[in-house]
C-alpha cells in the first residue's frame, strides 16, 4: 500500500511538471496554431539561465523569475522575429499549416546548437532549494519532499494564476477571442498580433519553469545534449494530446493523468518501458479520441 | 451639405482576372443611413472588406473625415470610429453573450497589457463590463448577458453581433445584411433600431431586402457587375431603368 502510495505521489509531481509544458504547447497551439517543438530547446535554454542566475546569487528564490523572465522573451521573440513574418507569408491559409510547424522543428535544432557553442561540455546546475528528503510517515519515508511539495505548490500557484488571467481580465477575453477567430477580433478592435505575442511569452515562461522544476525533480544538471528536455518535450505533448490540445484544464489533467500512468509502468513494469508507453499512449490517443480525452466537450475552453 | 465621413473614390479590385469592384465611387455623411444592393455577387462585400482592410484595392483612395489617408488595416477600423458586423454575424460560440460584446471594447481599456494581465485595474473592468451592458441594453438584449452565444437563438445573435459593434461607440456602422435570415417581426425592430442610431452615428448596409433598404436608407448605391448603375435617394433609385433591368435580369426581386 505504501509503495503504491509513493508510485502516485512520484507520478503526481512528474505530472505537474508535464502538466506545465503541456500548457505552454498549448498557450502556444491556441495563440497561433503551431504546435511548437522549439519549446524544449526554450525550456533548456532559459533553464541555463536559470542555472547562471544560481550560481551569481546562490539563490533559488532569484533564479526561478529571472529563468520565467529570459522564458517569455525568448518565446516571444521567437513569435515575433520568426514566427509572424513566416505566418504572414503563408497567408495563414489551413493548408500550410505544417510549414510553420517544420519550421519550429530546426529552431529547436538551432537553439540545442547554440548552447552547445556557448557550453560546450559544460553544464548548469540547479541543487534543489528544499531538501529531498521524504517527509517520515509511521517509521516510513513516503515520498513527498519539502521540493516536491514546492514543485507541486509552484504548478498549483501558476495554474490559479492562468485561470484568473484567462477567465477574469480583458487580456485573458482578448486571448480567448483571438484564438477562436482572429479576423473577428481584429475587426472588433483586438490588437491580435500583439495578443499572439503575449501568448507565446506566457507559454515561455510557463516552459522556463517546467525545465527549472524538471531538473530540480531529477538529476540536478542539465547539459545541451539533455536527454531529460527531450523527454520534458514528448511527454509535455503527449500531456497535451490527452487532454485534447485547446484546453488548459485539459492539458493539467493530461499532465498527471500520463505521470500517474507511466510511474505505475516505471514502477510495476520496468523503466525500460517508461517512453514506449508514452508514444503508445500517444498514438492511442490520436487513433481513438483525437479531440483529447479530457477536453472531449466544449473545445476550446480556458 | 455637409462634408463626408467617409468617401471611397475610384476603387477598383480584380482577383485574377475576375473584375470585382470598378471605379467606385461611394460617400457617407454625419448621421445617414447609406444602403450599398445588387444582385448576387455584384461587389457589394467586396466594397466592404476593402473599407475594412480585409482586401487590399489596386487602386483607389480613402477620405476619412475630408482627409485622404492610407487604406485601414483591420485593426486599426475601431481607432478610426469604424465598426462592422458580419454576413455570418461570427459571434464567439463559447464566450458568454457579454464577453463576446466586451470584446468590441477592449480599445476602450485604459490599462496597458502588464497591468490588465495582473488584473489590477479593477475598475477598468468594470467600465468595460457597464458599456458592454449598455450596448446590449440598447439592441434589447441585456436580459442574455450571461448566456453562452451558441445557446442563442438567431435573431438574437443578430442583435449581440450589433451591440459588439455598437460598444466601441463608432461614428461609421457597418452592417452586412442585418436584416439578412430575420422574420417580419424582427426586420421591422432592426428596422427602427438602424433609424434610431443616425442620432450618434452613420451607418452603411449592404442587404439583399429590398424592403429594409428602401425604408431605412437616406441613400443608395446600386451595384452591379462591380460598377456603380445608380445611386441616389430610394425613390430616384427605385424607378431607374438600369436598377430595373439589373435586379430582373438576375432574377431577384
Amino acid at each position: 500500500m505504501f509503495q503504491f502510495i509513493n508510485t502516485l505521489l512520484i507520478g503526481i509531481t512528474a505530472g505537474s511538471i508535464y502538466s506545465l509544458m503541456a500548457i505552454a504547447i498549448v498557450l502556444v497551439w491556441r495563440s497561433t496554431r503551431v504546435i511548437n517543438f522549439a519549446q524544449g530547446g526554450l525550456a533548456l535554454a532559459s533553464s541555463f539561465v536559470g542555472a547562471a542566475v544560481l550560481e551569481k546569487t546562490g539563490s533559488f528564490w532569484v533564479s526561478l523569475p529571472i529563468a520565467m523572465i529570459a522564458g517569455a522573451i525568448f518565446s516571444a521573440a521567437i513569435e515575433f522575429f520568426f514566427l509572424r513574418p513566416l505566418l504572414k507569408r503563408s497567408g495563414e491559409k489551413e493548408q500550410e499549416i505544417f510549414l510553420p510547424i517544420i519550421a519550429t522543428l530546426g529552431l529547436l535544432g538551432i537553439i540545442k546548437t547554440v548552447l552547445n557553442f556557448i557550453y560546450g561540455d559544460r553544464i548548469g546546475v540547479i541543487t534543489p532549494p528544499l531538501s529531498d528528503k521524504g517527509f517520515v510517515i509511521s517509521g516510513e519515508s513516503i515520498a513527498l519532499s519539502p521540493m516536491r511539495l514546492l514543485i507541486l505548490g509552484t504548478v498549483v500557484v501558476l495554474m490559479v494564476v492562468l485561470t484568473l488571467i484567462f477567465q477574469r481580465t480583458n487580456l485573458g477575453l482578448s486571448l480567448r477571442a483571438s484564438s477562436f477567430a482572429p479576423e473577428i477580433s481584429r475587426l472588433a478592435g483586438v490588437r491580435v498580433d500583439l495578443i499572439r505575442t503575449v501568448g507565446w511569452a506566457i507559454s515561455g515562461a510557463a516552459g522556463a519553469t517546467a525545465g527549472i522544476l524538471q531538473t530540480t525533480n531529477g538529476s540536478g544538471s542539465i547539459s545541451p545534449e539533455s536527454f531529460e528536455f527531450s523527454l520534458l518535450l514528448v511527454f509535455g505533448f503527449v500531456a497535451a494530446v490527452i487532454g485534447g490540445i485547446e484546453s488548459l484544464v485539459g492539458a493539467v489533467l493530461g499532465g498527471l493523468t500520463l505521470g500517474i500512468i507511466l510511474s505505475i509502468i516505471l514502477m510495476y513494469v520496468g523503466g525500460s518501458l517508461v517512453f514506449f508507453a508514452a508514444f503508445l499512449i500517444l498514438i492511442l490517443v490520436l487513433l481513438l479520441r483525437p479531440q483529447g480525452i479530457i477536453g472531449a466537450k466544449g473545445g476550446r475552453r480556458a | 451639405m455637409s462634408a463626408a465621413l467617409l468617401h471611397a473614390k475610384g476603387v477598383s479590385i480584380s482577383f485574377g482576372g475576375l473584375k470585382a469592384l470598378q471605379d467606385v465611387h461611394l460617400e457617407l455623411r454625419p448621421n445617414e443611413v447609406v444602403g450599398v444592393i445588387g444582385p448576387n455577387g455584384a461587389g457589394k462585400t467586396t466594397l466592404f472588406n476593402a473599407i475594412c482592410g480585409l482586401v487590399t484595392p489596386d487602386s483607389g483612395t480613402l477620405e476619412l473625415n475630408g482627409k485622404d489617408r492610407a487604406w485601414p488595416r483591420t485593426d486599426e477600423l475601431v481607432d478610426l470610429g469604424i465598426s462592422r458586423t458580419l454576413q455570418g454575424v461570427g459571434l464567439f460560440p463559447e464566450l458568454t453573450v457579454l464577453e463576446n460584446v466586451m470584446v468590441g471594447a477592449q480599445r476602450l481599456a485604459k490599462t496597458g497589457l502588464i497591468s490588465a494581465a495582473l488584473g489590477s485595474n479593477k475598475k477598468d473592468e468594470e467600465i468595460l463590463r457597464d458599456k458592454a451592458m449598455r450596448a446590449l441594453d440598447r439592441v434589447y438584449a441585456g436580459t442574455l448577458a450571461n448566456r453562452r452565444a451558441d445557446t442563442l437563438a438567431y435573431p438574437d445573435t443578430k442583435r449581440v453581433a450589433i451591440a459588439r459593434a455598437l460598444v466601441s461607440e463608432p461614428k461609421i456602422l457597418m452592417l452586412d445584411e442585418p436584416a439578412g435570415g430575420l422574420g417580419p417581426q424582427d426586420i421591422e425592430w432592426m428596422n427602427n433600431l438602424i433609424r434610431n442610431l443616425t442620432a450618434t452615428m452613420s451607418v452603411l448596409i449592404v442587404e439583399h431586402h429590398m424592403d429594409v433598404v428602401m425604408t431605412v436608407c437616406d441613400r443608395l448605391y446600386v451595384l452591379n457587375f462591380g460598377e456603380v448603375i445608380s445611386s441616389g435617394d430610394a425613390e430616384k433609385v427605385r424607378r431607374d431603368p438600369a436598377v430595373i433591368a439589373a435586379y430582373l435580369g438576375t432574377g431577384v426581386a
